[in-house]
């Protein structure tokens, strides 16, 4: 079954490929634009691989469908876009505090309301910030490449298993619907369910899964576990690419399709003379903190670049802790900057540094 | 002496919180003498939902998980779907199951999953302190209904069994109360058949148990289970709605 030729495939599709190869085992989705390939991908092939599909009622209902296989010992994952992402915040913050793991793909459109259906990265802050109530993260994960989404979804699974904790992979419609080359990985079997999860007891005691607390000092030391948990993601799973960064007096912070588009621009301003570099945050929670800090010790300027009114930007600059000062530019609601427009605002920022 | 009865095994040592003359405990009494009849207490997988009986998965000797408000039958759902060969049900109140929820009851229902609800519906919100419920009588005062529900500002009591008998999926609908003996041995068969339906993988088995909530209604146990026979019957008629097995529901009547 193994194939290790490379083959052209649509992100969404590359991505539902690498899931059923990572053995997943079920997943509960509902549709929306632009990730119905992944569940219409699942639903043929995932009970070939002898997984569970099932078309939900709901987002709501969807992600409390991921909480129960999670919580019954289930390699188990959904696939939604901004609107149906938002519904699932509820489950989110239920399946973190239960310390329950899943994987979620987020095919981000733009927004707020029902937005439109064009990429966008405007859902930075819902994905990095915890999204739904309560003190939670979910590790966070932004390829920028078809092989990148193929290879992170296949990591995801064991990621959200080490930490019981939810994965979310933040992509966009460009990642979604675009085709490129990939090298798929071997199939992996899924372990069998561990045991805290709900199987049947058995002669053993009853398992429980919950995040109910009722008293205060029980909940804070909850938290408190669960914020163990993050810093030792901190640790062990902060990931980034540098390109060019070393002696750049221009850095430029962008991630996934932004910064894949920012590429172009950058190879061009270099062979014009501006010493410019790219620091792309792979795993935006936990953020590459000092990894930032490092790449833009040279630098006069970090121009931030994102397709939202400007949300990484937060993190970079409380990276950066004044050190250095930070600009943005972003283009939103779906229009994706081209290279040239980007060239143009290097030179800008090039032009105005102090 | 002979021994004519003891604490079922699905039920574990923590002494319950409901308040006094709350029927939440005998039902969950029954359900438990359910589990261990059909020697499905190492098997199950119960859901705990939101409301009084949250506390469900301390009580219920089984593994067990606890479910967001009204999402009780999608987590059960994600259960099954990933383990048949394990017995799933939901535990879930009127507010939980019929307001809140009534989206993932009624899919759940129509997918014919193969799970067991049991609903307790006691006509208001009891842990929240007795706000409306969907199935709050007509006429019934409730702290958000200080002057008695009206058609004309909240609706109709919800019928739930009368709603889900009308889906396929539906396999087993019954209504009952627990508020004398023969009611509860009622209850028990009903359990005992929403079970089957489910073992035989016949499709979504529902109980529907009218229950009191004394403490919201601001009566005395007594006469809560008078307003039980008296009120809430004569809006939600006892009986099965459905069966899968006609020959039991003929016989049964
Ligand atoms: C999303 C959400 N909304 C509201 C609540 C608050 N809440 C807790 S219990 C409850 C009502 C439960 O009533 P019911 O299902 O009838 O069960 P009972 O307490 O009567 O047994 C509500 C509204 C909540 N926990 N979660
Ligand atoms: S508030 Fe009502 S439903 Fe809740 S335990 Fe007390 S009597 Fe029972």
């Amino acid at each position: 079954m193994t194939t290790n030729a490379a083959k052209l495939m649509k992100g969404n599709e590359a991505i539902a490929e690498a899931a059923i190869r990572a053995g997943c085992q079920a997943y509960f989705g509902y549709p929306i634009t632009p990730q119905n390939e992944i569940p219409d991908y699942m639903a043929k092939w995932l009970p070939k691989a002898g997984g569970v599909f099932l078309q939900a009622e709901s987002e709501l209902a969807a992600i409390n469908m991921v909480y129960g296989a999670a919580g019954a010992g289930s390699r188990v994952m959904t696939s939604s876009s901004s609107p149906g992402i938002s519904l699932m915040q509820e489950g989110l913050s239920y399946i973190a505090c239960a310390e329950l793991p899943c994987v979620v793909i987020n095919m981000v459109r733009s927004g707020p309301g029902l937005g439109g259906i064009l990429p966008a990265q405007s859902d930075y802050f819902q994905a990095v910030k915890g999204g739904g109530h309560g003190d939670y993260k979910l590790l966070v994960l932004a390829p920028a490449t078809v092989q990148e989404a193929v290879d992170i979804t296949y990591a995801s699974f064991q990621l959200a298993e080490k930490y019981r904790n939810p994965v979310m992979i933040l992509g966009d419609g460009l990642l979604g619907q675009m085709m490129e080359s990939v090298t798929l990985p071997k199939v992996e079997s899924p372990p069998s369910p561990p045991d805290w999860a709900t199987t049947g007891r058995q002669k053993g005691k009853p398992r429980i899964i919950n995040s109910l607390y009722i008293e205060g000092d029980v909940m804070e030391k909850r938290n408190q576990h669960i914020f163990a948990k993050y810093a030792h993601m901190a640790e062990d799973e902060v990931r980034f690419e540098k390109y060019h960064t070393d002696g750049a007096r221009l850095l430029v912070a962008a991630y996934g399709s932004t910064a894949r588009i920012a590429k172009t621009a950058i190879d061009r301003a270099r062979a014009e003379g501006i010493p410019v570099g790219l620091f792309r945050p792979i795993s935006l929670y936990p953020f590459p903190n000092d990894a930032l800090r490092k790449a833009a010790a040279e630098a006069r300027v970090v121009l931030t670049l994102e397709m939202s009114m400007g949300q990484m930007v937060d993190d970079v600059r409380l990276s950066l802790e004044g050190r250095v000062p930070v600009v943005f530019y972003g283009r939103t609601g779906g229009v994706v900057p081209t290279p040239k427009e980007i060239l143009k605002e290097l030179h800008r920022v090039w032009e105005n540094r102090a | 002496m002979r021994q004519v009865t003891a604490k079922p095994k699905a039920l574990t040592n923590a002494p319950f919180h409901y308040c006094p003359g709350c029927t939440h405990g005998i039902i969950h009494r029954l359900l438990a003498e359910t589990l261990d009849e059909f020697g499905l207490t190492e098997n199950a997988i119960g859901i705990a939902s939101v409301g009084c009986s949250v506390f469900a998965y301390d009580y219920f000797n089984c593994d067990m998980q606890q479910a967001a408000h009204g999402r009780a039958p999608a987590v059960a759902t994600g259960i099954k779907r990933v383990r048949p060969q394990n017995f799933v049900f939901t535990y879930q109140g009127d507010g939980d199951l019929g307001s809140i929820g009534i989206g993932e009851t009624i899919h759940a229902a129509n997918r014919g999953e193969n799970i067991t609800i049991i609903f307790v519906n006691n006509a208001v919100y009891g842990m929240t302190g007795g706000q409306m419920a969907p199935t709050t009588l007509l006429g019934q005062k409730s702290s958000t209904t200080p002057t008695g529900r009206s058609i004309g500002e909240h609706g109709y009591p919800l019928p739930v069994s009368e709603l889900l008998q009308a889906l396929p999926g539906a396999a087993y609908v019954a209504r009952t109360t627990v508020t004398s003996p023969s009611q509860i041995r009622i209850t028990k068969r009903a359990l005992a058949q929403a079970f089957q339906a489910q073992i035989q993988g016949r499709g979504l088995g529902l109980v529907e148990i009218l229950s009191t909530c004394p403490v919201n209604w601001h009566m005395d146990p007594v006469e809560a289970l008078t307003f039980i026979n008296e009120e809430m019957v004569a809006q939600f008629p006892l009986g099965v709605f459905k069966d899968f097995d006609e020959e039991v529901a003929r016989d049964g009547k």
